[in-house]
């Protein structure tokens, strides 16, 4: 056993409506620069539909991800290392930028400048590669809540088998939204598809990062990555990739994509699992049972053998606690409600997702069931096979049993609410008909419908004590005061500590902190502030207006 | 020696060599982020498809024939019983083809680089320099390779190009055998040194970064995150630093 920790996200799929709030933030924070216009870190997708880029989920045509060879070995999907050097100068795999969505602008001055009139004047939108006006034909989210849904939706790739039986008619259509991150895969093809070596996975929380430095610009991770979750700056020709936010992961704070969720559908904690069982596990010949594979590879945190070989592998005491209390192995392993998004790529993706009952239930009650009656629900589970196959094709490898039983469980969740909010009688055997105690249904609700911030956010702090020994050391070699904007290089220095250590816990400081901004004015720096603390010029102070004179 | 000799094929050859050298040490140690491939298939695929393979490989073949023609003295393939018609014949043969795929496959890129927005977008003043002098190089180097050697009255740069080059490794610059060749040859040869001098500033650094490790490697890679000693100054790690950069 080589217990590794790795810090992994479950996301509701029931509680999202599709807001776009952590894509704005995450871009905010991490894309908003030239070279990455088209670059979502988070994206949320309308499902069914074609995703970004398009068609992404097709391996066939761009071959990212893993599968078995003759031998039942594994492999990467693109081929093997010789075949990845003699391609370096045209990757066949790679998509185009055309596939994500031109970026595009547009000529604001246009408007602002415009003399007064009768008529509105209009913008022209300026492509972000050129600087020429272009004709908008793809964007990012181009498929939103179903929009040409008839045309471009029968091409997803999910809906491979199905495309006979499904109609894209208003009545009739299940939809649900797919929020995307990198997934931090246990195996990720990524990594071992980078010839620089330039991507790694640490070793400490298991985050796959990119080193800037020596990366080369080859650009196979970005046609590795099954999931394209990895992007090509087209300004600096290198790859950037989701960090899961590590700045604030180290500091024990959520994600920015998690933290500014409306549905507050995320949930972030520690996975400890056995790295030597990795490689096994994703040359599971079967690719459905890759997701049974993927539970065996995690570790009972609550082991007292686990605990002690944990030790052994320099896993600090507090992170095998926090693993102890970590929602995410809560939903995913006790509770096995997370499933895993495309396991049969073979990577052993760390972002799960509890698959979406209301759009079965929306179904439900068109076709005339009443689905407050969870023995109803149940039946139309079973009578529903469109959307229950789909779900499948997403996360078992069309093994739809594992999502029928993900989703009577959380239609049982629900009739037990019901039946205790209402005074109604419950049947006592439906706990055990979905596999759960009554007891394992109630912690099942409280995660998933009371779900408090300390509860869905068990994120360590990472142990960086020796770092700190050694910057002290540094310090004394130059003066800290002499950087861009320190007093020592005639500037005013940093307004406040707390801008400069985001290390506030949410619970005992605000957060946030202030800057002074380019027109001289003290402003409230919101990335930080978690909400709940006093924002002091976040708003402009309205000056005092001097009265007039009374004449 | 004239003041012209002495600085066109002592002085260049030298200067650019050490610009060369210096240049890759100064660019290695304080550039990394800038050292890429910069692909812009990203932009354009059509074209790169069958552009850059093709002048990629022709390259690395025409490479391969300036070694063994210039590198590998004429009295080293007599001693190993090679004939001369058949050196001909080989280099000739090879030579073409080389040059052929560089002039279409050059050719291919040149005209995306210039015709397609997206991609000339993306183009800088230094990859315009270095594209106008891989441009001389190469068609300098079909002319000779086909119009003198292949179809014309042909030309035994082995005898005075090749030793003149040797020369300068050696330390006494030959300049008397470069200064009777061909005036074409005297170009090409010119043009290749200033390439040379322009390398470690341009995308052509790239070329050494080719992952063949990645043969070997283990295909997962961690990292640790603990912080090891942080670089300073004086004590190893990067010493050459942009001005007014805080450490």
């Amino acid at each position: 056993m080589r217990p590794m920790a790795q810090v992994a996200m479950v996301m509701n799929l029931d509680k999202c409506i599709g807001c776009h709030t952590c894509s704005v933030t995450c871009k905010q924070t991490w894309t908003n620069r030239p070279g990455t216009e088209y670059v979502y870190f988070n994206n949320v997708e309308t499902k069914p539909g074609i995703g970004y880029p398009r068609r992404y989920e097709d391996q066939e045509r761009w071959k990212g991800g893993w599968t078995l060879d003759r031998k039942g070995r594994l492999q990467l999907k693109a081929g093997g290392r010789l075949l990845k050097l003699l391609s370096i100068f045209y990757n066949p795999n790679l998509p185009s930028i055309d596939d994500y969505g031109d970026p595009w602008t547009y000529d604001y001055q246009t408007v602002v400048n415009a003399p007064l009139g009768t008529q509105n004047p209009s913008v022209h939108s300026i492509s972000a590669l050129t600087g020429r006006d272009m004709k908008l034909r793809w964007g990012s989210n181009w498929d939103d809540d179903l929009a040409g849904a008839p045309e471009t939706a029968p091409s997803d790739p999910n809906l491979a088998g199905l495309e006979d039986r499904v109609k894209m008619e208003f009545e009739q259509v299940f939809m649900f939204y797919l929020p995307r991150i990198c997934e931090h895969c246990l195996n990720p093809s990524c990594v071992a598809s980078c010839p620089s070596g330039a991507m790694y996975k640490r070793s400490e929380d298991g985050i796959v990062l990119v080193d800037e430095d020596r990366c080369r610009g080859w650009r196979f991770c970005v046609s590795g990555c099954p999931y394209k979750k990895v992007y090509f700056n087209h300004r600096t020709g290198k790859a950037e990739k989701c960090t899961l936010c590590f700045p604030r992961i180290e500091e024990g704070q959520p994600t920015i994509c998690s933290e500014t969720c409306v549905g507050r559908l995320r949930y972030l904690g520690l996975f400890l699992y056995d790295a030597d069982k990795v490689t096994e596990a994703a040359a599971t010949p079967d690719e459905q049972d890759l997701y049974e594979a993927q539970l065996s590879v995690f570790l009972d945190p609550s082991d007292p053998e686990v605990q002690a070989e944990a030790a052994k592998a320099g896993i600090p005491a507090d992170w095998v606690e926090a693993a102890q209390r970590s929602p995410v192995y809560a939903l995913a392993v006790r509770h096995r409600v997370a499933l895993p998004l495309h396991p049969e790529y073979r990577t052993l993706p760390m972002v799960w997702y509890i698959p979406p009952l209301s759009p079965v239930a929306d179904v439900a009650h068109a076709a005339g069931y009443e689905h407050g009656d969870p023995d109803r629900v149940f039946a139309t589970i079973d009578d529903l096979r469109i959307p229950i196959e789909y779900l499948a094709n997403l996360f078992t490898a069309g093994k739809t049993e594992t999502v029928r039983d993900v989703l009577r469980k959380l239609a049982a969740v629900r009739a037990v609410m019901r039946a205790g909010q209402l005074g109604l009688d419950l049947d006592e055997d439906l706990p055990a008909s979905v596999g759960a105690t009554a007891d394992e249904l109630d912690d099942l609700y409280r995660l998933i419908a009371i779900g408090k911030y300390e509860d869905r956010y068990v994120v360590p702090k990472a142990h960086a004590e020796d770092a700190g020994r050694l910057m002290a050391q540094h310090e004394q070699l130059f003066c800290s005061l002499d950087g861009e904007g320190g007093p020592g290089m005639g500037g005013n220095g940093p307004p406040s500590v707390e801008s400069f250590h985001p290390g506030r816990t949410p619970n005992t400081a605000a957060g946030g902190g202030t800057f002074r901004a380019d027109d001289g004015r003290t402003r409230f720096n919101l990335l930080g502030w978690n909400g709940r603390g006093d924002a002091p010029h976040l708003f402009p102070e309205v000056p005092e207006v001097p009265e007039a004179d009374g004449s | 020696m004239s003041s012209f000799e002495l600085w066109w094929w002592v002085i260049l050859p030298y200067a650019a060599m050490v610009v060369f050298v210096v240049g890759h040490i100064w660019r290695w140690r304080y550039d990394q982020f800038g050292w890429t491939s910069r692909s812009t298939q990203l932009q354009e695929r059509r074209l790169l498809k069958w552009g850059a393979p093709l002048f990629h490989y022709s390259a690395f073949a025409a490479i391969a024939g300036h070694v063994i023609g210039i590198l590998i003295p004429r009295s080293f393939t007599e001693w190993l019983g090679i004939p001369e018609r058949a050196y001909t014949l080989f280099s000739g043969i090879a030579g073409s083809v080389a040059a052929i795929g560089v002039l279409i496959g050059a050719g291919i890129l040149i005209f995306r680089r210039m015709g397609v927005p997206r991609v000339r977008a993306t183009t800088s003043g230094v990859d315009y320099l270095a594209l106008i002098l891989l441009g001389v190089i190469s068609l300098l180097g079909i002319y000779l390779t086909l119009g003198v050697q292949e179809f014309g009255s042909g030309y035994d740069y082995r005898t005075t190009v090749s030793v003149w080059f040797r020369s300068l490794f050696a330390g006494t610059p030959d300049y008397k055998a470069i200064g009777d060749a061909p005036v074409m040859y005297q170009v090409h040869a010119t043009a290749a040194w200033m390439i040379f001098a322009v390398w470690p500033f341009s995308r052509l650094v790239h070329a050494w970064s080719y992952p063949l490790w990645y043969l070997w490697r283990p295909y997962v890679v961690y990292r640790d995150r603990r912080a090891g000693p942080p670089p300073e100054p004086g004590t190893g790690g990067r010493r050459w630093r942009k001005i007014g950069v805080p450490y």
